[in-house]
């Protein structure tokens, strides 16, 4: 009870001073600050559309990319991986996860962008370059290279989750899919994801709450300019990265409590995000009301 | 007529030989009660008549079982198959908890690539009336599996079993998790099925294997001590064991 209360008290602390720290720019721009693209330090105007369209986009790209290979590789390491190498894949996959996120973006930077702007990037635009998301020149760095880099840095962690929920499901599942005449995959299919839906719900929601948040290997890889551009070739900037990259240098008044709102908009998102979240669970654990009573 | 026919059936867990030869023959259109201690075995051997022991990992089986004369354990069938036509029902009620009544009885049809609405509709209507739960779920067919009672989600399971169409249906405790009513209600239920189905059905009620079987075996340790119409075996078991069993002096 304690516990509970003085961390809704800190929130609420958070909040209050970062608001109060962003009060000037709050007052003198208002809701354009949302919706307006100019980042202008020197005629201190400053608008966070960028900032919220860089990084709504390179997390909704990570997901794209890692959603569906995560739960593959979870699928494998608990339903059809032979024993023997569960444990060790299992182990690999979760170093993953602890590797700093600089590394992953130094490598990013010498090894995923040249080799996207030497080989993916051409490729893409002579096969799907009709579609205005795959048009413009390559630089390697850029969009596409932070949603690849997120996406990688957020695969160990849904994967990993959804695989416990897979292997959480009670084997009475799978035996009556089974003895129902069903084969491994339509198994895998009606017993193991019906039933872990909602746990896989929660694991790529983690999965999306660490790529908004991340900042280091994002900042070293998406170009840091502030625009917005339907190419996922071209570079862009995201609101954590925005914060990281310009806080120190910000001078004036305004530029940094400009940076402060920005700050105050990221954490209301995530909260946004993490209730729409919510709702889905509580909308799918809803709909398989109660457990199977014994 | 015999539907199956168990020869030389050794059943193991790694190291454990759950299963010591095994020979028995199981009538068509008969209920055959299997009995025995805790752990002797029962669901083991059923287990082992839809190919369904070997999904544990491992477990092995030796001997042959002969369903309508033709060995399941031979290379050349398809254990894919042979589940499709030896359905199963388990001592816990265990229905899909994200799929509806409805779509919980037609899991196995969709399974087998039925797609059409009115056929799904008709046999879905058939077998949950055949499970003796139409009336209780006609109005809610697409409330969630598990928001019935423990005895409601055990004759969905009896339905969706019944769905797929099989020869034999395998009773595993059935009513072992459900009360008095329940239990009456699956047992004429069964009475009903064997016009049309081989049954076999283990128990750990006494009263029930008497009630529902036609034959009843007597498992102890892994073997079969006796086997016979239920009337002789409960009347007048020829072996000790059995007499010790039934008349509830053990286990
Ligand atoms: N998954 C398993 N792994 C290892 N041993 C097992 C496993 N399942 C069962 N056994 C063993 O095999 C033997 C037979 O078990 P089985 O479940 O067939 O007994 P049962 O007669 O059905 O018992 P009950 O009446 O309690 O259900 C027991 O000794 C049991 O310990
Ligand atoms: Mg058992």
């Amino acid at each position: 009870m304690l516990t509970a209360l003085s961390v809704t008290a800190l929130t609420l602390l958070l909040i209050y001073s970062m608001v109060t720290n962003a009060l000037p720019a709050i007052q003198k721009f208002g809701w354009h600050f949302l919706f307006t693209s100019t980042w202008d330090p020197v005629k201190e105007i400053f608008g966070a559309l960028p900032f919220i369209y860089g990084t709504l986009v390179s997390s909704a790209l990570a997901l794209l990319i890692a959603v569906p290979i995560s739960l593959g590789i979870a699928i494998y390491l608990a339903e059809l991986a032979p024993q023997f190498i569960r444990q060790p894949l299992s182990f690999l996959i979760e170093l993953l996860a602890a590797i700093p996120s600089v590394v992953y973006g130094f490598w990013g930077i010498f090894g995923l962008a040249p080799f996207l702007r030497t080989a993916v990037q051409p490729f893409l635009s002579k096969y799907l370059g009709f579609l205005p998301l795959f048009q413009g020149q390559f630089f390697g760095v850029g969009m596409l290279t932070a949603g690849i880099i997120l996406s990688i840095m957020i695969i160990p962690t849904i994967s990993s989750i959804s695989r416990e929920v897979f292997l959480a499901v009670p084997s009475n599942q799978r035996e009556a899919a089974t003895a129902l005449g069903a084969t491994r995959w339509e198994t895998i299919r009606l017993a193991v994801l019906g039933y872990s839906k909602t746990g896989v719900w929660g694991a790529v929601i983690l999965g999306l709450g660490r790529a908004i948040g991340e900042t280091m290997a994002v900042t070293m890889v998406i170009g840091n300019r502030p625009q917005i551009s339907v190419s996922l070739f071209a570079p862009g900037y995201t609101m954590a990265s925005v914060i990281a990259n310009e806080f120190t240098e910000a001078t004036g008044k305004l530029y940094l409590s400009s940076l402060v709102e920005i700050g105050v908009i990221l954490f209301f998102l995530t909260l946004i995000i993490n209730g729409i979240a919510r709702f889905l669970i509580w909308k799918v654990s809803n709909k398989a009301k109660g457990r199977i009573r014994e | 007529m015999e539907k199956v026919k168990v020869e030389g059936l050794n059943a193991y867990f790694s190291n454990i030989h759950a299963l010591k030869g095994i020979n028995i023959s199981i009538k068509e259109k008969k209920v055959t009660a299997i009995i025995g201690p805790s752990g002797c075995g029962k669901s083991t051997f059923i287990r082992c008549i839809n190919r369904l022991h070997e999904v544990v990992p491992h477990a092995k089986v030796s001997g042959r079982i002969l369903f309508d004369g033709k060995d399941i354990y031979s290379s050349a069938i398809d254990p894919i198959e042979i589940r499709r036509r030896i359905g199963m029902v388990f001592q816990r009620p265990n229905p899909f908890p994200v799929l509806s009544i409805y779509d919980n009885v037609a899991a196995g049809l969709k399974l087998n690539g039925m797609k059409r609405k009115d056929d799904l509709d008709e046999i879905v209507e058939k077998t949950l009336k055949m499970a003796a739960l139409w009336d209780e779920v006609k109005n809610k067919l697409n409330a969630s599996g598990v928001s019935l009672s423990g005895g409601q989600q055990q004759r969905l399971c009896i339905a969706r079993t019944l769905a797929v169409k099989p020869e034999v249906i395998l009773f595993d405790e059935p009513c072992s998790a459900l009360d008095p009513i329940s239990t009456a209600k699956i047992e004429e239920l069964i009475f009903q099925l064997k016009e049309n189905y081989t049954i076999i059905i283990v128990t750990h009620n006494m009263q029930q294997a008497a009630r529902v079987s036609d034959y009843t075996s007597f498992f102890l340790l892994g073997e079969l001590v006796e086997f016979g119409k239920t009337q002789d075996i409960f009347t007048a078991p020829k072996d000790k064991r059995t007499e010790a069993y039934i008349t509830g002096r053990f286990g």
